[in-house]
């Protein structure tokens, strides 16, 4: 790794001193960034402090109140999206936004097709086109195929792609890595390698620090939406950069407390669901997290809902606490003491519109209920406790859970499941997407519910959090359950042999 | 700028995979399978009443899909952009009536067809304006310029009524006429068809309105001027629906102020029907005027079998609900199909 900002002073791209607000809320004050050719830049930060604001600056969504964007040194003003990108700037958001209808050849090139006479879209050069850029990416996807179905991270390889396509001099990467498996991050860490050296400036968000620490050489940390400071990251420790995240010593990240196992809360026995996942079987005991590992697709959040009664199982059986679950039925698992907090927040755990209240109330629709009509004091005082007792931050409570940041809104999921008084918890990435200072808070929360005598079951893509918080580590690959560790022989070899099918489990 | 990637990329020729060929001839095979129903009413029919299909019968079939099949185009556009013009079927009796009234008044039928249109397209500009700048639901604000068109309608028409007798002979002849068994309007019809299914797959623009409708979040971020396309979508269709105003004034020769009331439905009813999903981004306008024909031949096909044209409603409906239930069953097809390959390459 080389400093070319060292022999290279000139910043491709600069913000200087810009602010922007919204309504009442300060979301940048007064900020300032250069991003250098062939240099990785880390923007670090906890949720709501304001990256996603500075990118969307960048990228010409959002215009600053005050300040200047330079490129080349040359104040500029981008008055949407498409400046942005003729300007050889290319962004990928953390959710990729690409068109499901349309196919991957489109999906890359929409709005610049190669253009025949009359103006019409040359489609054999559009494909063709795209056909070489997967080749460049080493990637095997089929330039015809719809965007609908594509994983998560060839969704990123699209959006990368798409970048390309345009030699973007600057590319910005909202936490791409945040629904990647380890051997997906390491491809698309040769892709942005690849990509510095050829002297494109980088800025990449991601709320794993030890990803910031492998990439990047440059670090700028906002905080409440100013600037804490902007430096190399050369010499500084995963610790300096959380104190200036959070502002504040943060307490030890994985509160892990150790508890006797007590009873089988949870049985799975050679569960299968066709063509999904095959003969699953595991057992959770009161007071235990066991984690459950894998590369995205190898089947585990398919397990839990299964489990959970969402999807239906074609052979095995589920016990909770002694008793066979019904297959396919969630009021059935919810009346035998099972809770599903599921891996999207937004889409399945959550309606967005509506209050913090009613949010954490819709679990609860059947104990607050008096002679068929809803109880609305008892279902506030519920709400209330709950919020309160995860700390979540809030205006009022009748706010709807769309104002809330990404950490406080999987606190209300936590606390809409965790006010049924489950006896099994299954958490499906819980802290994906959220910033250190809350992932502290719900790692804790989970420790104090196993220390309750809670036995959960923790889906995580995030390796440290498995090994720092589990008691045992499953390990799934392909539909198959491969590999049982303890917690004293888990180590990242370990679960990681297991979960790409290496491991002789 | 050339990348290589630090692992050694793989040579790899494009495979024409299996979900490819998979998702398109699902998609083909939507078209197809509502062709193969019509040829197979037509076919019934024609067993059952051997007159069905003579010359006339047939130029009656094509005449009276024309309106609707022009009507079902620019609403296609429109329903691929995610939003929904149910205010056609006003613009198409304001548009009728003002032509009407104009060639009453010795006007040139030219001018008649030219002033027909471009009152569709001052009615498209407003739904556009309302729908892209309000960001008001597309199906509310039309509903209301749907009420207000007619409203204006009747007002200025009131009781009057414009039948055959007061129109130049030439253009009431125009609308009956043709080339053998293919009517001169059917024709226009598919010329406006096939020019706006070049554009839709051909051109930038056209191919921006599917990405819209696709994800309106991804195309605002894309650089699409989505207000623009938007407006582009609603004009066309207005201008299509005013179109076919003075094409039904020359068909019929008979229009007052009810004329086009309710239509708007029959119209969504066909472009859903021939496989353009509600929810947007995709769908042909092929497949709306498949849809069109469709439902135009049930209209025809129960009369000449003898059955009472009350059923004609409940058919549609039928038709309509098929459909839906159709595109539902397809898409989980595919998507537990697309899942199983993603599966197995993972």
């Amino acid at each position: 790794m080389t400093h070319r900002s060292a022999k290279d002073p000139a910043p491709v791209l600069a913000l200087r001193g810009i602010s922007k607000s919204f309504g009442a809320v300060r979301a940048l004050r007064d900020v300032s960034l250069d991003l250098f050719p062939g240099e990785v830049h880390a923007l670090a930060g906890e949720n709501g402090a304001g990256k996603s604001t500075l990118i969307k600056t960048l990228a010409g969504v959002h215009r600053p109140d005050s300040g200047q964007v330079l490129l080349d040194g040359e104040p500029v003003t981008f008055h949407g999206p498409a400046d942005a990108r003729d300007a050889g700037i290319a962004v990928i958001y953390q959710e990729p936004t690409l068109f499901p209808d349309l196919s991957i050849a489109e999906n890359i090139f929409m709005g610049r097709q190669p253009r025949r006479a009359l103006g019409r879209i040359d489609h054999r050069a559009t494909r063709t086109a795209t056909a070489a850029l997967m080749h460049r990416l080493g990637v095997e996807l089929d330039p015809d195929r719809p965007a609908r179905g594509l994983s998560i991270a060839d969704q990123q390889i699209v959006e990368i792609a798409k970048a390309l396509s345009f030699d973007a001099r600057v590319l910005i990467m909202d936490e791409p890595t945040a629904a990647l498996t380890g051997s997906e991050v390491a491809r698309l860490f040769g892709v942005v390698r690849a990509l510095r050296e050829q002297g494109a400036a980088v800025l990449f968000i991601s709320h794993r620090l030890e990803e910031i620490f492998r990439i990047c050489e440059r670090v700028t940390t906002l905080r409440d939406g100013a600037l804490i400071a902007g430096e190399p990251l050369a010499g500084m420790t995963e610790e300096d950069l959380v104190r200036r995240m959070v502002g504040r010593d943060l307490d030890e990240l994985y509160p892990k407390q150790h508890v006797e196992a007590g009873e089988v809360a949870l049985s799975v026995r050679r569960l299968t669901r066709e063509g999904v996942f095959t003969d699953v079987s595991f057992d959770v005991r009161c007071g235990e997290i066991v984690g459950m590992a894998g590369l995205v697709g190898a089947g585990r959040t398919e397990v839990a809902r299964t489990v959970f009664g969402v999807d239906r199982w074609d052979a095995g059986e589920v016990e909770v606490a002694g008793r066979a679950l019904v297959n396919g039925a969630p009021s059935a698992a919810m009346a035998a003491g099972l809770a599903l907090v599921p891996e999207d927040r937004r889409a399945q755990g959550l309606v967005m519109g509506m209050s913090i209240e009613r949010n954490i109330g819709l679990t609860g629709l059947r104990a607050t209920r008096r002679a068929g009509l809803m109880d609305r004091g008892a279902e506030r005082s519920r709400s209330l406790d709950w919020a309160v007792r995860l700390q979540v931050k809030y205006a009022r409570i009748a706010d709807a859970v769309s104002t809330l940041s990404g950490g406080n809104q999987q606190k209300v999921v936590l606390a809409k499941w965790l006010a049924t008084g489950p006896a099994v918890l299954i958490v499906d990435e819980p802290t994906r997407g959220i910033d250190v200072g809350t992932k502290a808070e719900v790692h804790r929360l989970l420790s104090a519910l196993a220390a309750d005598g809670v036995a959960v079951l923790m889906i995580s893509s995030d390796l440290p959090e498995i090994l720092g918080m589990a008691d045992r580590v499953l390990v799934m690959h392909e539909g198959r359950l491969t590999a049982e560790i303890p917690r004293s022989d888990a180590t990242e070899e370990t679960v990681m042999a297991a979960a790409t099918g290496r491991a002789a489990a | 700028m050339t990348v290589t990637t630090t692992e050694p990329a793989p040579v790899a020729p494009i495979p024409a995979s299996s979900s490819t060929r998979l998702v398109d001839r699902v998609f083909k095979m939507r078209e197809l399978a509502i062709f193969v129903l019509l040829l197979a009413i037509l076919a019934l029919t024609q067993l059952g009443n051997s007159a069905f299909l003579s010359e006339q019968g047939i130029k009656d079939l094509l005449l009276n899909a024309t309106i609707l099949v022009l009507v079902a185009t620019g609403q296609a556009l429109v329903v691929i952009t995610r939003n929904v013009d149910l205010s056609v079927g006003s613009t198409l009796g304001i548009s009728a009536f003002a032509a009407g009234t104009y060639l009453q008044s010795g006007g040139h039928p030219v001018v008649a067809v030219v002033l027909a249109v471009l009152l569709g397209v001052g009615f498209g500009l407003l739904n556009g304006l309302l729908v892209s700048l309000g960001q008001v639901p597309a199906l509310v604000v039309t509903l209301g310029t749907l009420y207000i068109i007619r409203g204006i309608d009747s007002i200025w028409v009131g009781s009057r009524q414009i039948t055959a007798a007061d129109l130049p002979d030439g253009f009431v002849d125009f609308g009956s006429a043709g080339i053998s068994a293919v009517p001169w309007l059917a024709l226009i019809a598919l010329a406006v068809l096939v020019s706006t299914a070049y554009y839709l797959r051909h051109f930038g623009s056209g191919r921006e309105l599917y990405a819209l409708g696709s994800n309106p979040e991804a195309a605002r971020l894309a650089g699409i001027p989505v207000r623009r396309r938007i407006l582009l979508a609603y004009t066309f269709c207005g201008a299509l629906a005013g179109l076919a105003g003075a094409l039904y004034l020359a068909r019929f020769g008979n229009v007052d102020s009810g004329t086009g009331s309710g239509y708007e439905l029959t119209v969504v009813s066909a472009v859903v029907v021939g496989g353009v999903v509600f929810t947007g981004g995709s769908g042909t306008v092929y497949g709306a005027a498949l849809g069109a024909l469709l439902l135009t031949s049930v209209n025809s096909v129960l009369p000449a079998l003898g059955v009472s044209s009350v059923w004609v409603l409940a058919i549609n409906g039928i038709l309509l609900i098929l459909a839906i239930a159709v595109d539902r069953i397809v898409a989980l097809r595919v998507a537990s199909a697309l899942k199983k390959r993603n599966a197995r390459h993972g």
